[in-house]
């Protein structure tokens, strides 16, 4: 089974996941409570949820993370 | 030029600074634009080649990408000050914009050098999409081919076809909605309910365990 780790990991779905709308609307904020060090996944569980499952988000909040921390 | 006047009460004083200035009048307000600018065309070159690896779009066309992105974020930027509420400092709510506009950019140029066309259907390739070992294809077969009984049977058309484009042929979701006319996040969803709907078949035909059942 663990071959098919992926596909599971891929098709389980998490209830709390706030889609990519609600995800990117609060992304400035979370970014910088990830920055900061903070809890941003307790704070957000919904956008945490989501990030953990959609790779165009995720590339939106690593990019967002690194333009902050970069600059 | 005539004052904008932005409320700066309670924000970070790196923040107002940058609203006082970009609600100025003629040179303060243009210098600041030309900051702003600069800030943006430097991070969407940066985002564009840190994504250069997952993407077709390359060379000179990448940079182009950039610039675009930086441009029209720039617009939206100047088109929303008034929507800023001070939730995070300015440049993070700022660089948001050109982050995403670097997205939708790249799912556009996407299209003008596919790798796969849209409708290819690459079932074969669906093992190393999930990083399945050659050795054990053989064993993984069977929960593979149901997984693709579910989708033929059970998705509708919509989702079959964003199903296959994204999941199966590997087209990235922002060219797909770019190519579709659909948002990112009416894409995400289609493939939330089709992961759902695989998932739970597989576990009532018992090729997948249900450890303490699905959290909804």
């Amino acid at each position: 089974m663990s071959d098919l780790g992926r596909l599971e990991r891929f098709l389980r779905t998490d209830p709390r996941d706030v889609g990519c709308d609600e995800a990117l609307a609060v992304l400035h904020i979370y970014v910088e409570v990830v920055a900061a060090g903070g809890d941003a996944a307790g704070r957000y569980p919904g956008v945490a949820a989501h990030l953990a499952a959609c790779g165009p988000c995720a590339e939106d909040f690593a990019g967002l993370l690194l333009a902050v921390t970069s600059a | 030029m005539e004052c904008a006047r932005l409320p700066t009460r309670g924000l970070d004083e790196e923040s107002a600074g940058w609203l006082r200035r970009l609600g100025a009048g003629g040179g303060e307000r243009q210098a600041a634009e030309r900051e702003l600018h600069a800030r943006l065309v430097r991070i969407a070159l940066a985002e564009v080649r840190r994504r250069s690896g997952g993407t077709p779009v390359a060379g000179r066309e990448l940079d182009d990408v950039a610039h675009q992105a930086a441009g029209d974020a720039m617009l939206a930027i100047l088109g929303k000050l008034g929507n800023f509420r001070g939730e995070s400092r300015f440049t993070t709510w700022a660089y948001r914009f050109v982050i995403l506009e670097v997205s939708a950019k790249l799912g556009r140029h996407y299209w003008r050098n596919p790798p796969v066309a849209l409708d290819a259907g690459q079932w074969e390739r669906l093992p190393d999409r999930f990083g399945i070992d050659p050795a054990r294809q053989a064993e993984a077969a069977g929960v593979l081919a149901e997984v693709r009984r579910v989708v033929d049977d059970e998705l509708t058309a919509h989702q079959r076809r964003v199903f296959v484009a994204i999941v199966v042929d590997g087209i990235p979701l922002d060219a797909l909605a770019a190519e579709l006319g659909l948002r990112r996040n009416a894409l995400y969803k289609v493939i939330f309910d089709a992961r759902r709907k695989i998932r739970r078949a597989l576990v009532a035909n018992g090729y997948l365990e249900e450890p303490g059942g699905e959290r909804r």
